[in-house]
Order: C-alpha cells, then sequence, then structure tokens
C-alpha cells in the first residue's frame, strides 16, 4: 500500500538488519490477553513444568508477530505485507527473571515478484535455536 | 489414536460477526510491541492513505482461531488437546483489514495427516466482510503430538 522502500531500489540478496527483541513474561500475559490464548504453557511455570517443558514457553503467534513487525517496520507500512507464513520449528522458553528471552529476526530479499512484491525470508533465533523455519513474507513495496 | 479422517473436507460457518475495532486492535499492536502509529492512530492511518487504523499482519489469529473449535472438540475427531502445538500459519490477505470492518468467515478442516509419530490437522479459513468482500485466508496447522503412535 503505503510502504516507504522502493521497489526498484530493492535488488535480490539484500540482507535486512538484524533486530533482538527482547521478551518477558509481562509479554507474554498481555499477548495472552489480547490474542485470547490463555494455555496456562504461557503464563504458569507450575502448569509448563507438569507437561514436561523446561518452563514457560512464548506463544508461537508471539514470535510469529515479532517476526511480522519486523518486515512492517522495514516496510514503513502494516498493510505491505500481503503473505506471511511460517513453521513453528522450536520453543521460546521464557524464565522469570529480569531478562526473559531475546528473539533475533533477520531477513533477506530473495526474490522480486511483479506488481513491485519482493519475497523476504526471515530467520528468528533465540540462544542457539532457529524458532520459525520457512518464514517468509510477500510485502507490496512502493 | 490416529484422527478421524471423515472430517476432512467439512466447513464450518460462524453465527455471529467479528467487529474489528481501533482499541482491539491497539492492544493487539501493544501486546506485540508494535509502535507502528498506522495501527494505533487514526491519523496517521489517513495520512498513510488507509480509510482507518490497520491490523498487523497475525491479528486475524484473535478470531480464526475459534473457527473450527467445535469440530477440534467434537469426541468423533480423538483430538487429545493436552498434546496440541502450533506446526504452522500462514496469513494471505486480499486487502487489510482496518478498524470498522465486521468480518465473517468459514472455516474448513483441509488435511490431517500423519507425520512420524505426529497427527497434523490444517484448518483454512476464508475472511470475507459481511458484504461479501473477501479480505483474507488464514491456514492454520496444529500438531498432536503422539496421536499416531
Amino acid at each position: 500500500m503505503t510502504a516507504t522502500i522502493k521497489y526498484d531500489e530493492v535488488e535480490s540478496g539484500l540482507e535486512i538488519k538484524p533486530v533482538d527483541y527482547p521478551v518477558r513474561r509481562v509479554n507474554l500475559v498481555m499477548y495472552a490477553g489480547a490474542s485470547g490464548d490463555f494455555n496456562p504453557i504461557h503464563w504458569n511455570e507450575r502448569f509448563a513444568k507438569t507437561v514436561g517443558l523446561p518452563d514457560v514457553i512464548a506463544h508461537g503467534m508471539f514470535t510469529m508477530a515479532q517476526g511480522g513487525r519486523f518486515v512492517t517496520d522495514w516496510a514503513g507500512d502494516p498493510a505491505a505485507v500481503v503473505d506471511y507464513g511460517v513453521r513453528f520449528s522450536s520453543m521460546v522458553v521464557v524464565p522469570d527473571d529480569d531478562e526473559g528471552a531475546t528473539i533475533t529476526v533477520s531477513g533477506v530479499v530473495t526474490e522480486k515478484l511483479d506488481d513491485k512484491r519482493v519475497v523476504v525470508m526471515l530467520t528468528a533465533k533465540s540462544g542457539d535455536s532457529r524458532v520459525l523455519s520457512r518464514a517468509r513474507a510477500v510485502v507490496q513495496l512502493a | 489414536m490416529p484422527l478421524n479422517r471423515e472430517f476432512v473436507g467439512r466447513t464450518y460457518k460462524q453465527s455471529a460477526s467479528y467487529e474489528v475495532s481501533r482499541v482491539k486492535i491497539r492492544e493487539f499492536a501493544a501486546a506485540i510491541g508494535d509502535t507502528n502509529p498506522i495501527s494505533r492512530d487514526q491519523e496517521a492511518a489517513r495520512e498513510a492513505g488507509h480509510p482507518d487504523v490497520v491490523a498487523p499482519p497475525t491479528f486475524p489469529i484473535v478470531f480464526s482461531l475459534s473457527g473450527a473449535g467445535e469440530a477440534l472438540v467434537d469426541p468423533e475427531l480423538g483430538l487429545n488437546f493436552a498434546m496440541v502445538v502450533h506446526g504452522e500459519q500462514r496469513f494471505e490477505y486480499i486487502r487489510p483489514i482496518y478498524a470498522g470492518d465486521e468480518l465473517v468467515y468459514d472455516s474448513t478442516i483441509t488435511d490431517i495427516r500423519t507425520v512420524g509419530r505426529n497427527e497434523m490437522l490444517t484448518v483454512r479459513s476464508d475472511v470475507t466482510t459481511v458484504a461479501g468482500e473477501p479480505v483474507c485466508t488464514t491456514y492454520n496447522t496444529i500438531v498432536e503430538r503422539g496421536g499416531a503412535a
């Protein structure tokens, strides 16, 4: 729609510089309320451990949303993302301390399509784990 | 226990529409840490050429998750919710979602398959306005861990 990045100025292979997104327990509580996903594995450590998890984990959709935010911040407009899909490949463990966890997102423009659209492949990591795979966004540029 | 394949192809229509509000978009944006004014401020959205504030790309999860909820809790399907994790998710837009949209959606179970020891089930939701204008399609794949064992 009104992306600020111009299609003609973007080449295939362009790397979008990584951004660190901190995740603390409060972010998961906010996400539970906003999304309506109150699964206790995302806020209750006691419950998470009884189902075999190491600790509370982030909602997969919270992680996907950080990837979305990475792309819309780059493009300049939330309406610029016309297609966005991911596979959830690993969990983001969020300890109850002042640091929490960090999701690091980076991206590469892998293809230029017709109609001023490009494909951005995303990498999202937390610690040493890739938390999203096949994370692909089609972005409408100016 | 494997999931009941007879559910593939079943479509569930919503009886009520979902009204997208500025407040809900702002709340969702705040929850994901998205500070883009186009999702939070009407004036900024208008200046960017939009009729109203724009929902972040993953916003439809707010209403689409419940789309096939009735099927997922049907004992005939055989899904053990305690073992369910989110496998894949995709949002395909025809046009952005704006505050003020009144949306309806049909959810269809498009696929049930076995991958290793797990059962995977995909729900596609076709989202339109109440007037019938296509808005987006969401694809949600859940994994039942150990379901095929």
